[in-house]
């Protein structure tokens, strides 16, 4: 290698493919040796004009769009969009169809928290975890096909309330899942926490301080990972969390201490599970009876919804923090304006302060651990002045279990 | 400032004290749900554009502001913005939705940077000015965020005047086709087989993988 290539920092090039999820982001790290000095990223490189196409449908429409937003959160967009709409229209959705909001949110929340813990584990060498959390992460799969008829893009909110009711004859087949994770959440936790190694690489790595969190407006799990007491569920009641008693899961009332780092995020998604069942448990028994859907018939829905002139706005706590719709509606069939803010919209800037610093081989769990949400991996290039080679996501991901096998020694 | 929460009102109060005349329309939302009816609210501020970083100000005299996103509309003569905060998170269903929202007249599409008081506002900025073409003054990266480098300067795809998307950038995108002048790729693109021939395209196939049902 000549004088000139070593010279540092380096400019790596990540993407515009991701490292550690599916999901498509350009990153570009100043490298020097294995130490990330500076980052920056850009996202969009699966924008798909989403807000357009609302504002050329109407409202019972652009529901089954804001279904297909992400592949995760299936049911956070749609409530939230439902939020503003029947704020501006007045639709007062019946009791019943807040409980069966919340319950479907709360099963959202314990699959997709599942399933990050799933890929966090993954990105640390320890695939027998990965192996076991996607599989229990089925049942809550299960449970959801159950009461909405799909694994993903649910469809069960509507404008007004819900499409589906839960009959008694579901509340087994919820209990069973309940009570199954109930059973291995200590499990889970003392998988995670008391393993040595996932200590060693996840504690102190990533730090975001509480300043920093605050001023990048971040939210969610990764908020509360850095001592926020941030919750909507808490803060701000919608749904059927005004009648419960939700408590932000913060990690220093776990472990006595805040750290914001990868192994607080961790900690945080996981008491949040216990949590979720917690919830579903409460709404279950406490579910009133009667209809739920403020309007059946969709003409009159959309005659109600046509008429509307104002602005308002939905908001719900996704499992990866805020979700916020922002709609304007003048009286037409589509609404004049439609702002999606995706709770990792909030997030992607904290990766600047938890990257800085970090070393290479830490990326991947560092990206992974706000579990941001765009989309698809392919390869890493890394540039060094003219020279050129290829990291794959494969080749990443061998780096950071390669730096797992040395710790352990 | 008084101790404990404030309710609504008192935050409503708290902004007219600080920006005496700046104000120029108001309201408090309320609206409930669930068996209890507990309510949350929404504070509705119209301000003039000089009152818009006063405001923020007053908001923190409260507690550091969480900014959402800033949320906008077309509305033919002028660009309405909208700042969504909140204040009084961490006490329980006492969190409060403060939204300011400034109208910028299409003949002076300005607006100051608040990314100064708040750093992270910068990400919800550099999408308003590719979407809406306006122009936020003092912003410390200028950049494009979500548009891709090729999008055409001077289309604002939510605006609904002429520089909004083009009609026929829907209806003929299949002649768009795939670029031509992409940079070639950082190294050689594996071929298989000892004959060298070409089988494999240059360019990962687009989107889909294995898993894309899930995500």
């Amino acid at each position: 290698m000549s004088g000139e290539a070593k010279k540092a920092p380096y400019r790596v090039p990540i993407g515009p493919n991701h490292p550690a999820l599916k999901e498509p982001v350009m990153f570009t790290f100043e490298m020097e040796g294995e130490v990330v000095k500076d980052v920056d990223f850009a996202p969009g490189q699966t924008h798909r004009g989403i807000e357009w196409m609302g504002m050329r449908r109407n409202p019972v429409q652009i529901v089954h769009l804001t279904d297909r937003i992400c592949g995760i959160c299936g049911v956070v967009h749609s409530l939230s969009f439902c939020l503003a709409v029947e704020q501006i229209a007045g639709i007062d959705v019946p009791e019943r169809a807040d409980y069966i909001r919340t319950i479907v949110h709360e099963f959202e929340r314990i699959q997709s928290h599942l399933l990050w813990a799933g890929v966090a584990a993954h990105e640390l060498g320890f695939d027998s975890l990965l192996h076991l959390t996607w599989r229990v992460r089925e049942e809550a799969m299960d449970v959801i096909e159950n009461l909405t008829g799909n694994r993903v893009n649910y469809g069960i909110v509507q404008v007004g309330g819900v499409r589906r009711d839960i009959v008694p004859e579901q509340h087994a087949a919820i209990e069973k899942c309940l009570a199954t994770y109930e059973g291995l959440l200590d499990t889970l936790l003392s998988f995670f926490l008391d393993d040595r190694t996932i200590r060693m690489r996840c504690r102190d790595v990533g730090v975001l301080s509480h300043r920093e969190a605050l001023e990048l407006c971040t939210v969610g799990p990764t908020a509360r990972a850095s001592g926020v007491n941030v919750d909507l569920r808490q803060d701000y009641p919608y749904a059927a969390y005004g009648d419960l008693d939700v408590k932000a899961v913060l990690p220093d009332r776990y472990l006595g201490e805040t750290h914001g780092d990868v192994y607080d995020r961790i900690v945080v998604r996981l008491l949040e599970i216990g949590e979720s069942c917690r919830i579903i448990r409460q709404c279950l028994s406490e579910m009133p009876a009667g209809p739920v859907t403020a309007e059946e018939k969709l003409v009159k829905l959309l005659a109600t919804c046509k008429k509307a002139t104002g602005e308002g706005i939905g908001r719900v706590e996704a499992p990866r923090g805020e979700c916020l719709h922002y709609v304007r509606m003048e009286g037409k069939d589509s609404p004049a304006s439609w702002k999606v803010k995706a709770s990792s919209y909030s997030n992607l800037m904290s990766w600047i302060p938890m990257l800085r610093g970090s070393q290479i081989a830490d990326i991947p769990i560092i990206v992974a651990s706000i579990d941001p949400c765009l989309s698809c991996t392919d390869r890493v290039a890394i540039v060094q002045d003219s020279r050129r080679s290829i990291l794959t996501k494969e080749d990443l991901h061998r780096l950071s279990v390669e730096k797992t096998r040395r710790l352990q020694g | 400032m008084k101790e404990g929460t404030l309710t609504p009102e008192e935050v409503m109060a708290h902004l007219s004290s600080r920006l005496s005349g700046g104000i120029r329309d108001s309201s408090i939302r309320r609206w409930e749900q669930g068996r209890k009816r507990v309510p949350h609210f929404t504070l509705w501020v119209d301000l003039d554009r000089e009152f818009l970083k006063p405001a923020i100000m007053a908001l923190m005299e409260i507690q550091f502001p969480h900014l959402s996103v800033i949320a906008g509309a077309d509305l033919g003569d002028a660009i309405r913005l909208l700042y969504i905060f909140s204040v009084q998170y961490g006490s329980p269903k006492s969190e409060y939705m403060v939204t300011f929202g400034i109208e910028l007249p299409k003949t002076d599409l300005t607006v100051p940077t608040i990314s100064d008081l708040i750093p992270g506002a910068v990400f919800s900025e550099r999408e308003k000015q590719e979407f809406f073409g306006i122009r936020v003054v003092g912003i410390p990266d200028g950049r494009r965020l979500f548009l891709p480098e090729d999008f055409p300067e001077g289309v604002f795809p939510w605006r609904k005047d002429e520089t909004g998307v083009p009609e026929g950038m829907v209806r003929d995108l299949w002649k768009s086709k795939r670029p031509q002048n992409r940079p070639a790729p950082p190294v050689e693109e594996k071929r298989p087989g000892p004959e060298g021939e070409e089988t494999a395209p240059a360019v990962p196939p687009a989107g889909g993988s294995a898993r894309e049902g899930e995500k």
